[in-house]
């Protein structure tokens, strides 16, 4: 047999067909779906008298318009009410299950998933939502698709796809204290830009990548997105395997140790050969602040905002002012002057269990700054259990952070968790997109450790000088 | 879908990359349950900052073709946006790149997505600029996008562009192949998971 990449060998144990003038038609192993992007499909599915195939490769839950407080008191803001009791209504209809609000399994959509077992190695995983890559982290092969696409998944389990090239990224080497997985993904986009990624998957490799939790993984693959790639992967190990044991969903007895034969076979053979390579060094990564209004608009937290005249070209030096004057910045300012006014914690990228308690070891004893209002998020109803149980709630609260319920929450403020116009936080998402945290809010995003040390302090620090 | 074939119309010109998907629809607006009427939705926060915004300029407000900058519809995977798109009245957008769910979600609903470089796309945005009311042609079938004094050849997977060409429904068209599925369920390995 040929060498194969870990890409190759998932893309070709979903074929259904392939033919040489069409797009290959790919299996589906696991659909997930919320309540903003499939409304529309369940309603076209209705139109056309359609079913959805295979329910039980589908589950849904709530995540995108749920308020972070008073959940007793329902839903109040009228549309996210009507879009989220359609998805409830939908669910019903077509046999689907639902991790309702009031289900402590209910979450932000990629922090469920893995947490139920799954998500595992190999599998082919969709979800109308671009952040489905986060899911890339155990070895399967995961994307985000539109609304017409969640309609074709639910109607015929399978989507035709066009092959996408493959893209190593090694990284090979320890990285230096308070440097994070978050940061090795922001280092990854400030070096090959948004669109590096472009048509491509990209999997990440090498000791450091190896050395890395479930968690920190997952935080890395989240954010290939960010890069333009389809999706992001990580071969399984004894890491990927020891996460899933046990987990609800995971293969039990025999069947488990045939997934694990199988998952095994899954990582890429050596000499197979990747269409675009890439090397990078731990030792050269940094705790990374964005200072602009992409992803790749970032620096290392000892840099500056830049100056638009340093840009390649008239567009990057437009693009450049264009950011410097939405996130109000002078050229050259350091990045540990630009003082916050608030500090999210939350996101699919970094609101895992791990992320608040490497946060909650920088801030225990400690009082956020009077001129910041902080929040965490937990990615999870069953993450925020696990806080509460490690006691990592009162370490927050003491320190003036407000504990909320799980969701997307401040990540894209379509609840009430809103950026006023001006403010600026420090946040462990992954989108400094203009508007994406409230109309008019500037975003800078970060690491958990940088974030918690930036709410103490009320202005960006560098984390690895942190005593 | 409609059929996509011959493309005649003015040009609307936004010099800018990274155009990302929560500016083409503010997320303000994903709360809605519905796939059409997003047309008054499109760049709203840009519009509201920006009187002089291209889509709040009533030269262009007949344009049926935007022109922009590399990576345009990046970030988030929501179809709002190609929605929002189309429903202004737009039925191809032309830029030096795409991000990948972004022009998935524009063929699935018939929107032309057509990459040409660099250079073709500044001479176009320039014109755009000094001639709102220049006409273009873009001919998938031929794949090519020319107006006087000007011609250029688009890529286009030949799937896709008879798919266009011909208004195919996607799921009708996998539904020709339910055999196929069928047989691969009933060897799909028994270790994956299920929910119930
Ligand atoms: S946390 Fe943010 S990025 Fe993740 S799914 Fe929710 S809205 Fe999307």
């Amino acid at each position: 047999m040929q060498p194969a990449t870990l890409l190759a060998k998932v893309w070709d144990e979903h074929l259904v067909r392939s033919h040489p003038e069409e797009p290959d038609l790919l299996y589906v192993d696991l659909h997930l779906v919320h309540e903003v992007t499939s409304p529309q499909a369940f309603d076209s599915l209705r139109v056309g008298g359609r079913t959805v195939r295979r329910p039980e490769l589908t589950l849904a839950t709530i995540d995108h318009g749920v308020p972070t407080t008073d959940r007793h008191l329902g839903i109040t803001d009228p549309l996210s009410k009507i879009q989220i009791d359609a998805l409830v209504r939908n669910c019903a209809d077509f046999g689907v299950t639902l991790f309702g609000l009031d289900d402590p399994r209910s979450g932000i959509v990629h922090v469920i998933g893995p947490e139920q077992g799954l998500t595992q190695p190999g599998l082919l995983i969709t979800c109308g939502d671009s952040h489905t890559s986060t899911h890339g982290a155990f070895g399967a092969l995961a994307f985000g698709i539109g609304t017409s696409e969640v309609e074709h998944v639910l109607a015929t389990q399978t989507l035709p796809l066009h092959r996408p090239q493959s893209m190593a990224i090694s990284i090979d080497g320890e990285l230096p204290a308070g440097v994070t997985a978050k940061d090795v993904i922001l280092g990854i986009i400030a070096r090959i830009g948004t669109d590096g990624g472009i048509g491509r998957v990209i999997e990440y490799r090498g000791s450091t990548v190896e050395a890395l939790s479930m968690e920190g993984r997952m935080t890395v693959c989240n954010m290939s997105i960010e890069a333009g790639a389809r999706a992001g992967m990580i071969a399984p190990d004894d890491t990927t395997f020891a996460y899933l044991e046990g987990r609800p969903y995971a293969p039990r007895g025999i069947e488990w140790e045939r997934a694990l034969d199988a998952w095994r076979r899954l990582p890429t053979d050596s000499g197979a050969q990747f269409e675009h390579e890439l090397a990078m060094a731990a030792a050269d990564f940094e705790p990374y602040v964005s200072w602009g209004t992409n992803p790749g608009q970032t620096v290392p937290i000892t840099g500056k905002a830049p100056d638009p005249l340093t840009g390649d070209d008239p567009s990057e030096r437009e693009a450049i002012a264009r950011a410097l004057k939405y996130m109000d910045l002078e050229p050259g300012t350091p990045i540990t002057e630009i003082r916050l006014d608030r500090v999210f914690l939350g996101s699919c990228t970094n609101a895992r269990i791990e992320d608040l308690r490497a946060a909650a070891a920088i801030v225990a004893g400690r009082k956020v700054a009077p001129t910041v209002g902080a929040m965490v998020v937990p990615g999870s109803g069953l993450v925020k259990l696990q806080a509460e149980s490690e006691g990592l709630d009162l370490i927050f609260k003491d320190a003036g952070f407000e504990w909320r319920d799980a969701g997307c929450s401040m990540c894209l403020a379509m609840n009430p968790d809103v950026l006023a116009p001006g403010e600026r936080c420090a946040s462990t998402s992954n989108r400094n997109f203009e508007g994406r945290q409230g109309q008019g809010g500037r975003t800078h995003l970060v690491s958990p450790v940088m974030a918690a040390a930036a709410a103490i302090a009320g202005h960006f620090v560098d984390v690895r000088n942190w005593s | 879908m409609s059929p996509v074939d011959i493309i005649v119309g003015t040009m609307a010109p936004l010099p800018r990359a990274n155009v990302d998907t929560d500016q083409i629809m503010p997320k303000q607006f994903l709360k809605r349950i519905e796939r059409t009427g997003y047309g008054e939705f499109l760049f709203w926060d840009w519009r509201q900052a920006d009187p002089d915004f291209v889509t709040n300029r009533s030269e262009y407000r007949g344009a049926s073709i935007l022109v922009t900058g590399a990576n345009f519809g990046s970030g988030s995977s929501r179809e709002h946006a190609p929605w929002g798109l189309a429903d202004w009245g737009f039925r191809a957008v032309v830029a030096p790149s795409f991000a990948d769910i972004f022009r998935n979600n524009c063929y699935k609903i018939g929107l032309l997505p057509v990459e040409l470089s660099e250079k073709e796309i500044a001479w176009l945005i320039e014109l755009a600029e000094s001639d709102p009311s220049a006409e273009v042609t873009i001919d998938l079938d031929v794949q090519t996008v020319s107006t006087e004094g000007f011609e250029a050849r688009f890529e286009i997977d030949g799937y896709t562009k008879w798919r266009l060409l011909n208004g195919l429904d996607d799921i009708g068209l996998t539904m020709r192949h339910a055999e196929a599925i069928s047989e691969y369920e009933a060897s799909r390995a028994t270790y994956r998971p299920a929910l119930s």
